[in-house]
């Protein structure tokens, strides 16, 4: 398996914060640099310790505390709050990942979707089988795809076809229709009760629902239930191939080198895990090598926020969120998002806004704004502002000629504090919304 | 496949709306006015305004040191040189009842599977090519449309093998192929066959995401939310606003040279926010229009908003509107429905009268559509099911005004107890595609050649 050999510096620890999580926070890309490579994946990868939340902690327009249960749109700021303050960036990074392979929306119950969140936070980075039989049997995949209504006499096909097409095999390779039903008929037995106040409640296996007979499924013949689908299908050849490269996918813009390929199968055909390949992926040239990749928006917007150290203090970063794309349980179908449409103009209009939002937190005014600032102090400023990001030197050039520009036009006296301080404002939100700050 | 959402929620609409006005009220905390100060941004006069005369709408367009108003209006004047046909779509979404709108209220049958839910004989007009059938009264904008021979109805249009999954069915209509893994919308494969790659504006949706029949594989396309495109930058105002968005610009353009796959694509969709910006510039909050609109929600705003756009002679080609409402009337159908349809065909006729008065009306098609229609016998929660046939209606001065396929009875229906489709939904497609944009629809819409073309036109 080939490994990374080039130089270890702030800029590629800062590329593995955003890619293995959401940024670093002031000064952590340059002491995780120190750690050399495969010290610094593994303490993404093998985190000590419990998770811990640092920083302040979230509230609402009024102070009051989240009711991600509850109200709209709190789920969605819970969780951007645990992105924003962990310790433990890949935990979460991995959950996100799996809520878009598994993706889920709100099933009416939120707290079912509380609790699958929390299974990917928890099993995210163990073994893919044990991942994919606690999904299957989660009670909102199983409200999600009609796994509930999926019984003996009326068999519904729905998580079936995703648990093949979806979740470990890939469309159409290398099963048939009949496989979809009779996969139907082996999963069925899942029911619950429904609660009028609360939703779908009691989730459990009532083997009277369940087809007992014999089903034929990719050639072989047994009495399978819920596990032995799930297992006919880890065991399926197609399988690994189609694990290795999905889950290659979220991490490194590129196809996965044929040479690589077979290692990484070695790799997670080693007991279904999951760790070992990821921590391949994050060592691998190409994660350094390669192109810059498009941060999912919910990242970008973690990012900023553990940039300024700042928690969640409003209920905006909701419909920002929505805007840039990515509403967290709310993935537009179960497919998850689609990466290719991270970008339109109404998504980078929700990215801009989150810059907006948050740079306007700390504004600045003319009054008392330094009169003297020289417009390379001013780029330098911007640039502490949010932690001297990685900027190419045609952004770098492009921000100093703006604030040339400014400099050109303040003829006035009003000008004088007043330009400087729009100039101020004006460079950080161009800074992070510049494609250097988009990308990592 | 799982339903899609409703995607309409009023309160999340309402919600979310509440949260930009806050955001912008934010934006008046500026520098307090002293004397040989510029007015500051967001009051709209530091940004350089112009009025065009078509139409009578003020534009204001930002960032006037990389585009001057002379560029834009040549670039206008030369956009309405061109043949100038625009095509909106409208979807209706969740599955709209086509037993209602059109309704056979004398019909035992429909009696039969409708004991509840049937329109009452008399309630609505009379449809003229099928006395068998009757408006729903909320639906009687559109009769007075027909009457002017200004609608195609397609009383019941589908495909064969009717997905009644939501999404997999509204995919199908949105790509104009039942192909889940196409993932370019039909208008948008035509903007990459006849559009230019620096006009975002050519395919807009004005839903505030980008419609994915308009989804395109090459050619930029815009998506607003109704006229408004703005990026409101705290504490940036007046000369160094527009200077900070000739900077945005050039920072995109610098990463587009730059070689790097990842930060071109950024640098692009950076390029064409900064076009569309300029195009819609802080184009008026309050669009004067020569006609009342119904309210001032959502849908009539954005069709409001939509005429003027086209007034100002913006270079649009397609556009794409969500109805207002959910029409996935599992149960309580009869109020919900009378009052959705009543505010979409309210908008509607509104629209067209609209453009009529404007002098628009012979080069705007506007397209109704819905993913299916719904089972006819309706279930035992006061609502009905998803079924198959759903209808669409083709409205504009240019249209033939003659239905297209026929309402097929309820006395056979298909192997799920649903209405069969009398005209196939990509055959429409194809003739709108030859017969109002010219264009070869065989490079469009797979197997264009295995459909009949409908006579849609007139």
């Amino acid at each position: 398996m080939p490994v990374y050999q080039g130089r270890f510096g702030t800029q590629q620890a800062e590329r593995l914060l955003w890619r293995a999580g959401f940024g670093p926070r002031p000064g952590e890309a340059g002491k995780l640099a120190r750690k050399g490579l495969k010290d610094a994946v593994r303490s993404l990868t093998r985190p000590r310790g419990k998770p811990r939340l640092v920083g302040p902690e979230p509230h609402d327009e009024d102070g009051l505390p989240l009711a991600p249960a509850d109200a709209y749109g709190h789920d969605h700021l819970w969780w951007l709050d645990r992105m924003v303050r962990t310790n433990q960036p890949l935990v979460e990074r991995m959950a996100l990942s799996w809520h878009d392979w598994f993706a889920t929306a709100d099933v009416g119950h939120t707290q079912l979707n509380l609790n699958q969140n929390d299974l990917f936070r928890r099993m995210g980075l163990g073994r893919f089988d044990e991942l994919l039989h606690g999904v299957t049997a989660d009670p909102a995949m199983l409200v999600w795809l009609s796994g509930n209504e999926n019984t003996r006499r009326h068999p519904n096909e729905n998580y079936a076809r995703e648990l093949m097409e979806l979740f470990t095999l890939g469309a159409g390779a290398g099963y048939t229709e009949t496989d979809v039903r009779e996969q139907a008929r082996a999963l069925t037995g899942w029911t619950n009760d429904w609660d009028d106040n609360i939703g779908a409640v009691n989730f459990r296996f009532e083997p009277k629902s369940w087809d007992a007979g014999p089903k034929t499924i990719f050639g072989h013949t047994g009495v399978f239930n819920w596990q032995d689908a799930c297992n006919l299908c880890l065991e399926h050849p197609a399988h690994a191939d189609y694990f290795v490269r999905k889950l290659w996918s979220y991490f490194i813009p590129k196809d996965v080198p044929k040479k690589s390929l077979g290692p990484l199968i070695a790799r997670y055909r080693n007991g279904y895990s999951i760790r070992p390949v990821v921590e391949s992926i994050l060592m691998h040239p190409l994660f350094y090598e390669g192109p810059r990749m498009v941060k999912p928006p919910v990242v970008q917007i973690a990012g900023m926020l553990r940039a300024k150290k700042s928690g969640i203090w409003t209920e905006d970063f909701v419909w920002i969120s929505a805007d840039a794309g990515q509403l967290l349980f709310d993935p537009p179908n179960v497919s998850g998002w689609d990466e290719q449409r991270w970008l339109d103009t109404a998504r980078i209009g929700g990215r801009w806004s989150a810059a907006a939002r948050l740079t306007e937190q700390f504004e600045v005014i003319e009054d008392g704004y330094p009169v003297k600032e020289t417009p390379k102090e001013a780029v330098a400023k911007a640039w502490r502002f949010w932690g001297k990001p990685t900027l190419s030197k045609r952004t770098e050039m492009e921000l100093q000629q703006f604030a040339n520009r400014v400099e050109g036009i303040i003829t006035e006296e009003w000008h004088e504090r007043s330009y400087r301080a729009l100039r101020q404002n004006a460079l950080r939100i161009l800074i992070a919304t510049s494609p250097d700050f988009t990308t990592a | 496949m799982p339903p899609s959402r409703p995607h309409t929620c009023c309160a999340e609409h309402t919600r979310a709306e509440f949260a930009r006005r806050t955001i912008a009220e934010a934006g008046k905390g500026l520098p307090t006015i002293e004397a040989g100060m510029p007015t500051p941004a967001g009051t709209g006069l530091s940004r350089r305004s112009f009025l065009l005369r078509a139409g009578g709408v003020a534009l204001s367009v930002y960032g006037a040191s990389m585009l001057k108003p002379q560029a834009f209006a040549e670039g206008i004047a030369e956009a309405a040189t061109g043949d100038g046909r625009v095509l909106l779509s409208v979807f209706v979404g969740g599955g709209w009842d086509s037993l209602s709108l059109l309704a056979p209220v004398l019909d035992p049958t429909y009696l039969q599977l409708r004991p509840g839910l049937k329109v009452e004989p008399g309630a609505g007009p009379t449809w003229t090519e099928d006395p068998r059938l009757q408006w729903h009264p909320s639906a009687a904008p559109l009769h007075k449309l027909h009457s002017e021979g200004k609608v195609t109805v397609m009383p019941s249009i589908g495909y064969a093998g009717a997905d009644q999954s939501h999404f997999t069915s509204r995919h199908y209509w949105e790509v104009g192929e039942t192909n889940v893994r196409t993932n370019t919308g039909w208008l948008g494969r035509m903007l990459d066959l006849v559009g230019t790659p620096d006009n975002p504006m050519q395919g807009l949706s004005l839903d505030g995401s980008l419609a994915p029949s308009l989804a395109t594989a090459k050619n930029p396309v815009a998506a607003t939310w109704e006229t408004e495109y703005d990026l409101w930058a705290p504490g940036v105002w007046g000369d160094v606003e527009n200077l900070m968005f000739g900077a945005f610009d050039r920072i995109g353009a610098g990463a587009v040279r730059g070689g790097d796959a990842g930060m071109a694509a950024s640098g692009n969709v950076m390029r064409q926010a900064n076009t569309l910006r300029n195009q819609l510039g802080s184009f008026p909050d309050e669009v004067s229009s020569p006609v009342a609109y119904p309210n001032d929600r959502h849908f009539a705003s954005s069709l409001k908003g939509f005429a003027a756009m086209l007034a100002a002679g913006l270079p649009i080609k397609v556009a794409s509107v969500d109805a207002p409402g959910d029409y996935d009337t599992h149960d309580d159908q009869q109020a919900d429905f009378a009052r959705n349809v009543k505010e979409t065909c309210d908008g509607l006729l509104a629209f067209q009268r609209d453009l009529e008065a404007r002098g628009l009306a012979d080069r705007v098609l506007t397209l109704v559509w819905s993913e299916f229609g719904r089972r006819p016998e309706e279930n035992g929660s006061a609502g009905t099911d998803h079924g198959a046939g759903g209808s669409a209606f083709l409205i504009g001065n240019g249209v033939r005004g003659q239905m297209v396929g026929e309402w097929p009875g309820l006395k056979s229906l298909d192997e799920d107890e649903n209405l069969r489709s009398t005209a196939d939904y990509r055959g429409m497609y194809c003739s709108l595609l030859e017969g109002w944009f010219g264009v070869d629809a065989g490079a469009i819409i797979p197997g264009a050649s295995n459909f009949a073309r409908p006579a849609l036109l007139g």
